[in-house]
């Protein structure tokens, strides 16, 4: 994985004892909590219902053991002793005091990590594939071109201070795994009929109150012009995006109301002059300097199928099941990707505590090259293991209560923190969420029901990203009491679809039931063992109806 | 309210006048609407003048007359609506501008560096705003990723001449 070199560790220093200037003008007196807003905004600090809250990036998801270490240890000594990782594979802390955050982020920063536009209105944490660098049929490691971006928007003069936030994502694989169609640009790096590698160029995707599909303005950018054209697009956006109305400053609504061809003709004006003025043209030397970091681990040379593994597999039923769901292909023989669910049965999504990081650490360490992955789906992923050492790998990880075999079923849920944490929310998604999974606790049943992605958010600003879960729920108020609403057929993959409302909101008490009806219904109805999402791209919404209202 | 200019406390020689106001002698700034409508008078006035453009307001607008205007004061009509900084990197990078580029309105200590960058050399600051409070403001960062209007080395070009020298140091 990357690592910083002398520049990148001193502007992280730089940044640290800017924040602990202001950190201390803000305990002294000097700054009010509003001054403050717009400097701890620029920080990752949020002032949540209860206290405040700091975001810590995790570029394009990447951890080292190491790193996953430190935030363990900042975990037990500057807040409870866990911590929560976001759908932007970030990692956020609810607890920690204001006068600590200085030293926390020093410490942060002797591993290379900092909170830098992990909020405000910049461009944001990139993420990308948490399959980087071992999936099948990717192009190129879309973390090389990741690290590119993050650098070149790494406190970028002329767009600090833009509309609203702006989310990049980047794919190195025909299957998206990043969900680049619902970011403000999204990436997917391609071939061209000369074997040359570009990228492909999505804008004006998101989610939020106005739900939109990211649209293509560009097939094929070169890979020395991507910073010129990133770079025109968001000059594009910084001098034309809404300022007006903070619902309606992303870059979707400008897209949205000067169309998809006016957006490309003024992005290829604004381009074509970045270009030939030339100065962010990217050196074939620097991209060659950075991509010497995400050279494949020295992989042994192993037959595809393991005695071992075969072995344990009839020996153990639950390993078996675990197998089968949070295990995926590797591109190399011999090795596979491991999903370390942290989704267990009445948990909280994404919550991790110091202990399992420092357990994940060590097995990353002995196991899968020293590194790790965040996933946006609020999950860790060991990249490269040996098939042989499967079973070893899931007796640790069940040692810790991090063996749950439910990837990509129905209790694998995505929610925000809701109303427990936000002051946003209308509504509670972590105990609705939690009660979906007890309701489907058991494993036989959940394999039985097969992929299956339910996104809760607690209000309309999307960030449990329920427009593109299989089955969405997003909680409303309605004069005081929670509902919720139920959106079906919505998908972030290659095929991305925004989800469709199924009828009128549910109560708390009702919507558990409605899930379960959802769910019966589809197998009712579901052929030759097809996906949740296929049957309902085949059957449409209908059925689903009739069950969930005919008898109220 | 002070004015910084290249990093000095100075005395504003500029005075902004309104559309209905009269001009002064001396040197002026003028709304684009008031440039607008008078511009064969203004270009022809023998004294300093300057354009306030607002937020919304291109650079595009006076590209044609910027070999006349002697300075375009940007407008931040709050601290968030980052515009301006578009702006001023049109105005220094794309239309070659050498005069004046001033930050007005809402500026605050934290975006000294952010501007400084994009091209303006001259702002308008609050009257708390000391020597000490912009030299501490004005220098937070000693590296910088992107190429802007200031023409600073980025840190790849250091990482090239670091490179460079290295190269240099096996061969020799």
């Amino acid at each position: 994985m990357y690592r910083y070199d002398e520049f990148d560790q001193q502007l992280v220093n730089e940044r640290v004892a800017q924040f602990r200037g202001q950190v201390g003008r803000r305990l002294s007196g000097e700054l009010t909590e509003d001054e403050f807003k717009p400097l701890r905004l620029m920080n990752g600090v949020y002032l949540q219902l209860h206290a405040y809250m700091l975001r810590i990036a995790v570029p394009y998801g990447t951890l080292s053991s190491k790193q996953l270490r430190m935030l363990a240890h900042v975990g037990r000594k500057y807040d409870r002793g866990y911590g929560h990782f976001t759908t932007r594979q970030n990692l956020q802390f609810n607890w920690p005091a204001l006068k600590d955050m200085p030293d926390l982020l020093a410490e942060l920063a002797s591993v290379e990590m900092h909170a830098i536009q992990t909020s405000g209105n910049c461009i944001r944490n990139v993420t990308s594939d948490q399959y980087a660098g071992a999936a099948k049929n990717e192009i190129e490691d879309p973390r090389i071109v990741s690290e590119i971006i993050r650098q070149w928007s790494t406190f970028h003069p002329e767009f600090s201070f833009l509309p609203r936030k702006f989310k990049i994502a980047v794919s190195g694989t025909p299957d998206d795994r990043a969900a680049i169609r619902v970011h403000d640009i999204g990436i997917q790096i391609v071939q061209n009929g000369k074997g040359e590698i570009g990228y492909e160029i999505y804008v004006g995707g998101g989610l939020g109150r106005t739900p939109m599909i990211g649209k293509k303005i560009a097939g094929f950018v070169p890979k020395e012009d991507l910073l010129a054209y990133l770079e025109a697009v968001m000059r594009v956006y910084n001098m034309y995006g809404r300022r007006d109305n903070i619902y309606k400053a992303r870059i979707k609504i400008l897209v949205h109301e000067i169309g998809v061809e006016e957006m490309t003709r003024q992005v290829e004006a604004e381009f074509a002059e970045l270009r030939k003025a030339g100065a962010l043209h990217l050196p074939q030397e620097e991209v060659a300097r950075i991509e010497a970091y995400f050279r494949p681990p020295s992989h042994e040379n192993l037959p595809d199928d393991s005695a071992e593994l075969n072995k344990a597999v009839l020996a153990d039923r639950g390993f078996a099941n675990w197998v089968k769901s949070n295990v995926a292909q590797h591109k190399v023989p011999g090795y596979a990707i491991v999903n370390i669910s942290l989704k267990p049965i009445g948990g909280v999504p994404g919550d991790c505590t110091s202990d399992q990081m420092d357990a994940v650490a060590d097995i990353a360490e002995k196991y899968s090259f020293d590194e790790l992955r965040v996933t946006h789906e609020q999950n860790l992923t060991l990249a490269h293991v040996r098939k042989k050492d499967l079973h070893a790998v899931y007796e640790l990880l069940k040692a810790h209560d991090l063996a749950t075999p439910n990837i990509g079923l129905i209790t694998d849920q995505i929610a925000c923190p809701g109303l427990d944490y936000c002051a946003l929310a209308n509504a509670r998604s972590i105990p609705l969420a939690q009660q979906i999974s007890e309701r489907f606790a058991d494993i036989e049943r959940q394999h039985e029901i097969g992929e299956l992605k339910i996104n809760t958010s607690g209000c309309i600003n999307a960030c449990g990203h329920h427009h593109v879960g299989h089955i969405g729920i997003l909680g409303v108020d309605k004069k005081g009491v929670e509902y919720y609403q139920v959106t079906l057929g919505g998908a972030a993959d290659e095929k991305t679809a925004i989800g469709d409302i199924v009828g009128r909101a549910f109560t708390e008490d009702e919507v558990v039931d409605a899930i379960e009806t959802i769910v019966t219904t589809y197998i009712g109805v579901r052929q030759n063992g097809e996906r949740f999402i296929d049957t309902y791209r085949r059957v449409g919404i209908d059925p689903f109806k009739e069950s969930l209202y005919e008898t109220h | 309210m002070k004015l910084i200019r290249n990093g000095t406390f100075v005395e504003d020689d500029f005075i902004t006048v309104g559309d209905g106001d009269q001009l002064p002698d001396g040197a002026a700034i003028v709304s684009l609407e008031r440039w607008q409508a008078e511009r064969e008078t203004l270009r022809a006035r023998n004294a300093p003048i300057g354009v306030r453009l607002q937020s919304g307001q291109e650079p595009g607008a006076i590209a044609d007359d910027l070999d006349r205007i002697d300075l375009v004061a940007l407008e931040f009509p709050v601290y968030r609506n980052g515009r301006a900084y578009s702006y001023a990197r049109l105005l220094r990078e794309r239309y070659g501008f050498k005069g004046e580029v001033r930050a007005v309105g809402n500026v605050l200590r934290d975006q000294f560096q952010f501007m400084i960058r994009c091209g303006f050399d001259a702002l308008e600051v609050t009257d708390n705003i000391t020597p000490e409070i912009w030299a501490e403001n004005a220098g937070s960062f000693s590296l910088f990723y992107q190429p802007s209007a200031d023409g600073k080395e980025t840190v790849l070009s250091l990482r090239q001449r670091l490179a460079a020298r290295a190269q240099e140091k096996a061969t020799a």
